[in-house]
């Protein structure tokens, strides 16, 4: 990507962060994550079976919260 | 797709006028006989005559019919008979769901109420089925349902892109994007099902099983033509998505576990893999920029938006609970058995 457009972050409320536009994902030796889309939802909920990324696990912990109350 | 058997009266007048080609005198009785069914019926969703003869009208718009010229798509006689068991599907959904349009939406409001009606669905969970106690059988006739949408996965809803403009094209054209691979080619997701078909030993030319799908779940299908080939509900198609986006990672998991519990390798789970990192991906862009970004633009539009996101559910919950409650009975969930001469050996968890 060429784009001069600043790469956006949306924090989705009780969810992922949401990364488009031009960025890389490396882990924390430097190495490329592997990665097979442009926008990329990473999981912040810690709960993901595929960590970085959200696997939906969020929507999970928060009906189990929702349930405790 | 191969000229499906007719079910009743209509498709049966339908499907011997389409391959003559040259039979526009058939098509007044056509239209009288999809009156009376129209008319007759007793529960549209329900009739496999009426679906049946409606999915052949969309597959017009789609991948066609063997042996049926292309022309037949646009003869208005046709798109009369279409539009009268349209309208009555329509109503129908109309009056079993319902829809209040809650006033001064945001984009992230919309997100968060769609997030909601997905959450609180209690629908029967085919998913968990699939994950814990599906047989080898079963799990076939699961993949031989999908397959009469999966195998187009994404065009009903590709229709709406020329009918929307600004966050919500951005955001409908960035899913579908993703849904046909990237432009990567072998990528699109329609494909990856087809693998799947493949690694069971089924048939992936579309429509190859449509005489074993009940109407059930053809009514699902044709619903998102319904909604994705008029303008007028470009709301509810973005509705749809959403919801379907909203409804994925999770259970395509499970069939991932599922058919990994079976025996099952890669090159069957991998569409069910690959939809559980896009879907949780295209469900924060279609609640936020897609369905928030069309109100946004457009409030007139919030009551489809969520017509179209609760018929998706209401009819998904129909359809799933017409497969538990066969499978639960220990019957077939298809219309007829697989044909066995159709199957090829399966190579990969034959012995289970
Ligand atoms: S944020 Fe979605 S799984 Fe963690």
């Amino acid at each position: 990507m060429t784009s001069k457009e600043p790469t956006e972050i949306v924090v989705c409320p009780d969810g992922p962060l949401l990364v488009r536009g031009d960025f890389d994902l490396v882990d924390g030796d430097g190495a490329a994550v592997a990665r097979s889309r442009e926008t990329v939802a990473l999981c912040r909920c810690g709960g993901s079976g595929i960590k970085p990324y959200c696997d939906g696990t969020h929507k999970l912990l928060a009906a189990r919260r929702k349930a405790a109350q | 797709m191969k000229l499906p058997h007719p079910r009743g009266p209509v498709s049966e007048t339908l499907l011997n006028a389409l391959p003559r080609n040259d039979a526009a005198d058939a098509l007044p009785e056509l239209l009288a006989a999809a009156g009376d069914a129209a008319a007759a019926t007793e529960d549209v969703l329900y009739d496999d005559d009426l679906q049946l003869a409606l999915f052949c009208l969309y597959e017009l718009h789609y991948g066609g019919i063997d042996g049926v010229d292309d022309r037949w798509e646009w003869d208005v006689q046709l798109l009369q008979v279409r539009a009268l068991i349209e309208q009555r599907v329509e109503s129908r959904l109309r009056e079993s769901v319902a829809v209040s349009a809650p006033e001064k939406l945001t984009p992230q409001s919309v997100a968060d109420r769609l997030f909601a009606l997905a959450a609180d669905d209690d629908g029967p969970s085919v998913s968990a089925f699939l994950a814990r106690e599906a047989t080898p059988e079963q799990a076939k006739e699961f993949v031989v349902l999908r397959s009469v949408y999966q195998l187009k996965e994404a065009d009903p809803h590709t229709w709406a892109i020329p009918r929307l403009r600004g966050r919500a094209k951005s955001a409908m054209v960035e899913i579908q994007a993703d849904e046909y691979g990237g432009g990567k080619p072998g990528r699109i997701h329609a494909e990856l099902f087809a693998n799947t078909m493949q690694g069971l030993g089924l048939d992936p030319s579309f429509g190859a099983y449509v005489d074993c799908i009940p109407a059930i779940t053809l009514a699902s299908v044709n619903t998102m033509s319904l909604f994705g080939l008029q303008r007028r509900l470009r709301g509810a198609i973005c509705g749809h998505l959403a919801i379907y986006e909203m409804t994925s990672s999770i259970p395509n998991g499970k069939y991932a576990r599922g058919f990994r519990r079976l025996g099952f390798g890669d090159e069957v789970t991998e569409y069910f893999d690959e939809h559980v990192e896009a879907d949780s991906v295209h469900e924060q862009i279609a609640g936020r920029d897609l369905a928030g970004g069309l109100i946004a633009e457009d409030p007139a539009l919030a009551a489809d938006v969520f017509f179209g996101a609760r018929s998706a559910l209401y009819l998904d919950g129909l359809a799933g609970g017409w497969q538990l409650d066969a499978w639960a009975a220990g019957r077939s969930a298809l219309r007829q058995p697989l044909d066995p001469g159709r199957e090829v050996a399966v190579a990969v968890g034959a012995s289970v």
